[in-house]
């Protein structure tokens, strides 16, 4: 058993989680996940770690609620326990020799682009964070990637705050400028594609950071299996980085809508659920 | 002996037609009439082939005298000297080639049922007496009493902490997955057997003394070197568990599953359940790659879900490397086998899987295995499917060499260990499939068994104490 410590809405539908958990606060580092089961008999799902803090003994991870096991993690408070907490799991984000960076985080994605911004900067890196969103009301941790880049660039699709448009728009003027040496994508896979296909002309290193279905996380199932310069990875064992110009995300994309029919009926059980509930309340 | 007919006692098992709709086992185990009378068809050979050709070496025809007197309970602990997983072993081993192949009987008629009798005994056990859970032993070295660390609690890893705790260590398990069992919990189906008898015999070794650690992934969550901090010894029985695939285009489609994955969400993740929180993908007809024991079980669990389902095996039928009984069953469920039938292409419909081209095989001549080669032709056919499982066998984990810095492996991942099952790390041992590759259960015991042997012996010379025997 796993105790919350914190929770926290970042914004409808999007949580923050801290977790009491001293052995993998102690290892995790940028880039890496842990993987958690809510109840008995529930589903193993990975969530990359958005902040290890070692003094507290805490992982946080930050999430959005798309399916059943996100709905009911959602329904818990501090205080209470999960069954299951493992990790921590994959390899950690390479920032070595990095000297300028942009990091590109995408929704949700900039809860996990905002470990990768701190990392890179402990290791001397300047770095600029570029955080797009779908319109001001999505915006989420602002103030805490302000606090870790040297600079932020926000974007909204709608223009509703910071730039209008997405993230690659920017980040194409940032790289046109010169002196950039690696950039991060955080986020949905059809915006680490088009920062992939944002940065090739450049020829600037580009890193994304896959977040495939997995059951163990440990290499058993192949399940997160990724196509990179034409060979099969394991993201939980070989990544969750890859070389953003060589990922197939084509296959990704359609790998990762394996089981939308299954979500999309948990999703609807747990609404049902949730609606009973109140018209008995 | 007084039994001396020629054909042995045969397990009861449930109606194919029955059993294809729902996952409880399929072999019912036998009454102890039979069981009586099937253990005095033994001779008690003074030579003990049986004994020989068992990998961890249960003193075969001394346990089955105690059965043909009804002296169950000693029989049971005749086995357990030997072997930590009786109920396990008696439901898994391939017998037919390892000790029944040996037994006298099977010259003129049929070997005795030693695997059935095993189980027999090994269930009568778990009836009568219940493991007392005692407090795991924490694992503080006091009075300079070494303890063991067991990375992985799959077979060679239970089998390493039975015989380490039997001898007095303090040992205490490590398992990264959420429940102790290893590939008798997330790879053998309940219908083979039961996830019952496999935490029965975890309770059974927790009352002797072995501590479990679930959720922790050691290399991740706890390095080997710091292990080595606190244990005197370290065992890696981390298993051979990461699937192999054939690289043939298509095969990254939606609906192309390892086995590992798909025996894991349905094993291990209940996935078959109504209510699952598990998704398993939904399939009408199902091709199964590979022809082992894996393969059988994925073939059988997919036939429970619904679906059609054809074996595709490159080697002719009589090569099949899946236990006889397995293959039996397997048919019996109406399950298809189209040997000598290799994949070359995944067909999709651009997203998912709509079927599979295969190369008709040729048998050539004697490979290194003793088996006719099977040659590739250049005539194909297209076999339609909705799901493709490859079941190929697996390599050994990466995780624990990357992880662990002075560790050596071989090119496909196989831990490097002295004769002893000593690592090129001091104080490591190494047993199982982490060594071997893919094998069986039975022989990872047998490994685990060995590790345990040796560590004792390090263990020895190396702080000079003897732990306290523990009854």
């Amino acid at each position: 058993m796993v105790r919350i410590v914190t929770k926290r809405s970042l914004r409808e539908s999007v949580v923050l989680m801290e977790f009491e958990a001293p052995l993998i606060a102690e290892k995790a580092k940028a880039g890496q996940f842990v993987i958690l089961r809510v109840g008995e008999g529930g589903e193993r799902i990975p969530l990359t770690v958005s902040l290890a803090d070692r003094s507290r003994g805490t992982v946080t991870v930050v999430f959005q609620t798309v399916g059943g096991t996100t709905m009911s993690l959602a329904s818990k408070e501090a205080g209470d326990t999960i069954a299951d907490l493992v990790g921590p799991l994959g390899n950690p984000t390479d920032v070595s020799g990095v000297k300028r960076a942009a990091v590109v985080g995408g929704g949700v994605g900039c809860a996990i682009a905002l470990p990768v911004a701190k990392a890179l900067r402990s290791a001397g890196a300047e770095v600029t964070v570029i955080a797009g969103f779908r319109s001001e009301g999505f915006v989420i941790l602002e103030d805490e990637l302000c606090g870790a880049a040297d600079r932020l660039i926000l974007t909204t699709d709608d223009g509703s705050r910071g730039v209008r448009g997405n993230v690659c728009q920017p980040l194409r003027e940032l790289l046109a400028g010169g002196g950039y040496d690696a950039v991060y994508a955080i986020g949905p896979l059809v915006m680490m594609k088009a920062v992939a296909e944002a940065t090739r002309p450049f020829g600037v290193k580009t890193i994304a950071s896959m977040n495939p279905i997995m059951i163990d996380g440990t290499g058993m199932c192949g399940c997160c299996r990724v196509t990179v310069g034409g060979e099969m990875k394991f993201a939980c064992v070989d990544g969750p980085d890859f070389d953003a110009h060589l990922i197939d995300f084509d296959e990704a994309i359609l790998r990762n809508r394996q089981y939308l029919a299954f979500e999309a009926r948990k999703r609807e059980a747990h609404c049902n659920l949730l609606r009973q509930g109140e018209d008995h309340g | 002996m007084d039994n001396m007919t020629r054909k042995g006692h045969t397990m009861p098992e449930r109606d194919p037609s029955e059993r294809i709709s729902d996952f409880s086992e399929v072999a019912l185990g036998i009454d102890e009439e039979r069981a009586v009378s099937e253990a005095k068809r033994c001779l008690a050979c003074k030579g003990r082939p049986c004994t020989a050709g068992c990998p961890v070496g249960v003193a075969i025809p001394e346990f089955l005298a105690l059965v043909a007197q009804r002296k169950f309970g000693e029989a049971y602990e005749t086995i357990r000297a030997a072997n930590s997983l009786p109920a396990v072993t008696g439901r898994v081993c391939p017998q037919e080639r390892q000790c029944e192949a040996r037994c006298v009987r099977g010259r003129a008629g049929e070997p005795v049922a030693i695997g059935m009798l095993e189980r027999f005994v090994a269930d009568r056990h778990a009836r009568s007496a219940s493991p007392v859970p005692e407090e795991g032993k924490p694992c503080i070295p006091e009075d300079g009493k070494p303890c063991v660390a067991v990375v992985g609690s799959g077979p060679a890893g239970l089998a390493c902490a039975g015989d380490l705790a039997a001898m007095g260590y303090a040992v205490t398990v490590f398992e990264a997955l959420h429940v102790a069992g290893g590939v008798l919990v997330y790879g053998i189906p309940s219908f083979r057997l039961p996830k019952e008898v496999v935490a029965r015999e975890i309770e059974d070794l927790a009352a002797r003394g072995v501590r479990f650690v679930t959720d922790a992934v050691v290399g991740k969550t706890v390095t080997v070197r710091e292990l080595l901090e606190t244990y005197s010894a370290v065992f890696l029985g981390t298993g051979a568990g990461l699937p192999n695939f054939m690289h043939i285009p298509g095969e990254n489609a939606c609906g192309v599953f390892s086995a590992n994955e798909y025996l894991t969400r349905i094993n291990l993740m209940k996935a078959y359940e109504e209510d699952a929180e598990t998704p398993v993908y939904p399939a009408r007809h199902v091709a199964v790659v590979g022809g082992g024991n894996v393969a059988m079980d994925a073939a059988r669990c997919a036939r429970r879900m619904g679906a059609e389902v054809t074996v595709i095996y490159r080697r002719s039928e009589e090569d099949l490397p899946a236990r006889r009984e397995e293959i039996r069953h397997a048919k019996e469920e109406g399950i298809a086998f189209l040997c000598l039938s290799n994949p070359v292409e995944i067909l999709t419909d651009g997203t998912a899987v709509r079927g599979v081209r295969c190369a008709v095989m040729e048998q050539g001549e004697a490979d290194a295995s003793g088996r006719r080669a099977p040659v590739q032709t250049d005539r194909t056919f297209e076999l339609g499917a909705d799901c493709v499982i490859m079941a190929l066998g697996t390599s050994p984990n990466p995780l624990v060499v990357r992880s662990t810095p002075g560790l050596t492996a071989k090119p496909r991942g196989e831990l490097i260990t002295d004769e002893g099952g000593m690592t090129a790390i001091e104080g490591v041992f190494a047993g199982g499939d982490a060594v071997t590759g893919s094998a069986t259960v039975i022989l990872a015991m047998g490994a685990g068994k060995s590790a345990a042997s040796a560590i004792d012996g390090y263990l020895k010379e190396k702080y000079g104490v003897r732990a306290a025997s523990q009854t």
